[in-house]
């Protein structure tokens, strides 16, 4: 059994400090959905007011059709697993996972089965016997999903539950949470500050600044289309540059900078372009040329640093500095005049705030 | 590098054992010696100092009352102290700095002073009965120790270890029985023993709140030193070490003592 999570128009305070304002998330049924974003935007504060750990000032939290809002958090059975694992260390692996089953006032025997079955499950049949201190790191947080696993909650949440892992290890295993939520068809709600943890493993991310949402998106909308210049910020866009349209002809936009140099837009590739917007660009989407027709903003070039596929540059321009990127087989030299052209395909345009 | 040491290091680790365990030496000397005065080197060799502990009916009343004081008293101080060292470090963001400290007041304040003034409040003002007042003395002195070493052992306990138990279906007060506790188990035990022996060889504040009839083994000692000389007041104290020291072994044998050091 599965259900569907419904936060809405949630409010919450630490003494006196406001740490979410009005936060409305619905997560479906079997779905993954990530917040994600740096710490103290209050996506650990949203999980713990799920749990039952905080108490929110406003605001309804459902699951399904049962309001959790005031219920105590051992009356909420949600599998929860943590950045440290917290695995009883008085407990041996197989009493660890056997611990909700217990709550559930499950026999014995059927206890022991459904452990050893979920240790199965996740490899760890063999070190049934063990204690938390003798297992390692990839072991441990294993144990912790079997123990959050195993009581079947029609929720899961993980609390950064790879930060502790070392790189190739949190790889391997953000591939198997997800492929352990799927199969279970688990509701599901994480948290996580690693952007590229939350857009390879989520139905959809939640970007949290400040105790707010600021875009609710499939990975894809959001790397491709941000919302607003803080999401841009923070899925690569580099480059904002505010920009006001002066002639429109066909799907050309001829628009120019606070400088008064000028750029073209194609709105086929880039949707509707408003009168007044802001172009951001990845540093891929600004390419460095000297060719001399070349339209785009003219700059002088400042630092610049090897990437492998392509030369960065440190821009300066009378619309900022920028940040762009040019080829490897003409590399140009510090305040080298150069012009540079968006490419569309690394491009968004963002209404102005 | 040389690492032999220093001779003048030897003699000063010499001096100072000397210094430390001779007076136990000749009070054990003493209370062996065949004499009806404190003598030492002993002369003879006598267990009769032993056997008076019992006859005298007074050794034997106090070292009852000690014993009823120490264990109640510690037990009151680990109903108190416990709890109070969880809410401590489980709200420590939350509760004002000053809270701690409070807990610490009684080994703060002089014994004597803890004493004099209980004995004026509860003691005359309430009219509480000697021997209680004697156990909430005891119980306040004591106290600051099991504060101070749960809390040592709850520093290191991870919360997020009881909130997975809650969430996973398990009351609160439960968890903290059955998750919390036995991974302080050595904190408590510690406190436990390092409040019994403070308990059990403290006179200040014994002093002013024993009264007429009841009385703890060191105010019995004390008195019993004013009247006579005989070696029962040697046998006493090693009898009163041997159960400290009784006491020491079993925390080395089962935990170590690195954990009461702590």
């Amino acid at each position: 059994m599965t259900l569907p999570l419904f936060i809405d128009n949630i409010t919450a305070h630490y003494g006196k400090v406001k740490v979410l304002e009005d936060l409305s998330i619905h997560v479906g049924d079997g779905e993954l959905v990530s917040l994600l974003g740096a710490s103290g935007c209050g996506k650990t504060t949203t999980l713990r007011l799920v749990a039952g750990f905080l108490q929110p000032t406003s605001g309804t939290i459902r699951l399904g059709n049962k309001d959790l809002t005031r219920l105590p958090a051992h009356g909420r059975d949600i599998g929860l697993v943590f950045q440290n694992y917290a695995l009883f260390p008085h407990l041996t692996v197989q009493q660890n996972v056997a611990f909700g089953l217990k709550q559930r006032k499950l026999a014995t025997a059927e206890r022991d089965k459904r452990a050893m079955e979920m240790l199965d499950l996740v490899g760890l049949a063999n070190l049934a016997e063990r204690l938390p201190a003798e297992l390692s790191g990839g072991q441990k947080q294993r144990v912790a999903l079997a123990r959050a696993l195993v009581i079947k909650p029609p929720l899961l949440m993980f609390d950064e539950p790879l930060s502790n892992l070392d790189a190739k290890l949190r790889v391997d295993m953000r591939v198997e949470i997800r492929e352990l939520q799927r199969a279970n068809g688990t509701t599901a709600l994480y948290v996580t500050h690693d952007q590229e943890e939350a857009f390879s493993i989520s139905d959809r991310v939640a970007i949290m600044n400040d105790g707010r949402i600021m875009q609710l998106d499939t990975p894809e909308t959001l790397y491709q289309r941000p919302a607003n210049s803080f999401v841009a910020r923070f899925v690569g866009f580099e480059n904002l540059i505010d920009l006001k349209v002066t002639e429109r002809q066909g799907a050309t936009v001829r628009a120019v900078a606070k400088d008064g140099s000028t750029l073209s837009l194609s709105q086929d590739r880039l949707g509707e372009i408003p009168d007044e917007f802001i172009l951001a660009t990845r540093p891929d989407g600004l390419v460095v040329s000297d060719h001399p027709e070349a339209d785009g903003l003219p700059a002088t070039l400042g630092l610049r640093t090897y990437l492998g596929r392509a030369y960065q540059y440190k821009c300066e321009t009378g619309a900022g500095h920028l940040v762009g990127n040019g080829s490897l087989a003409t590399p140009f030299e510090p305040s080298a005049r150069v012009r540079l052209t968006p490419n569309p395909d690394q491009c968004a345009i963002l209404r102005p705030e | 590098m040389s690492n032999r040491i220093h001779p003048l290091l030897i003699l000063m680790t010499i001096v100072v054992y000397i210094f430390l365990l001779g007076p136990l030496i000749i009070i054990f000397g003493a209370s062996v010696s065949d004499t009806t005065f404190l003598a030492f080197p002993p002369q003879g060799l006598t267990l009769h100092w032993y056997e008076n502990i019992w006859e005298v009916s007074a050794f034997r009343r106090t070292i009852v009352t000690s014993l009823q004081v120490a264990l109640l008293g510690t037990a009151i101080a680990l109903l108190i102290g416990i709890p109070a060292a969880y809410a401590l470090n489980r709200h420590r963001i939350q509760l004002p700095g000053w809270l701690s400290t409070l807990f610490i007041l009684p080994i703060l304040v002089p014994e004597i002073v803890i004493g004099f003034s209980l004995l004026r409040s509860v003691n005359v003002g309430l009219g509480i009965p000697v021997f209680y007042t004697l156990l909430i003395g005891h119980s306040l002195l004591v106290t600051p120790y099991v504060v101070r070493v749960v809390s040592a052992s709850l520093a290191s306990f991870d919360f997020s270890i009881e909130e997975a138990a809650i969430s996973l279906g398990s009351h609160p007060v439960k968890t903290f029985f059955t998750i919390v506790l036995p991974n302080v188990r050595s904190g408590v035990i510690a406190a436990f023993i390092l409040a019994f022996i403070t308990s059990i060889n403290d006179v200040s504040v014994s002093l002013f709140l024993t009264g007429p009839g009841i009385s703890t083994l060191p105010i019995q000692i004390l008195a019993h030193v004013e009247q006579f000389f005989d070696p029962t007041i040697a046998s006493v104290s090693v009898l009163l070490m041997g159960l400290t020291i009784t006491v020491m072994i079993i925390v080395e044998r089962t935990l170590g003592l690195t954990i009461v050091a702590k």
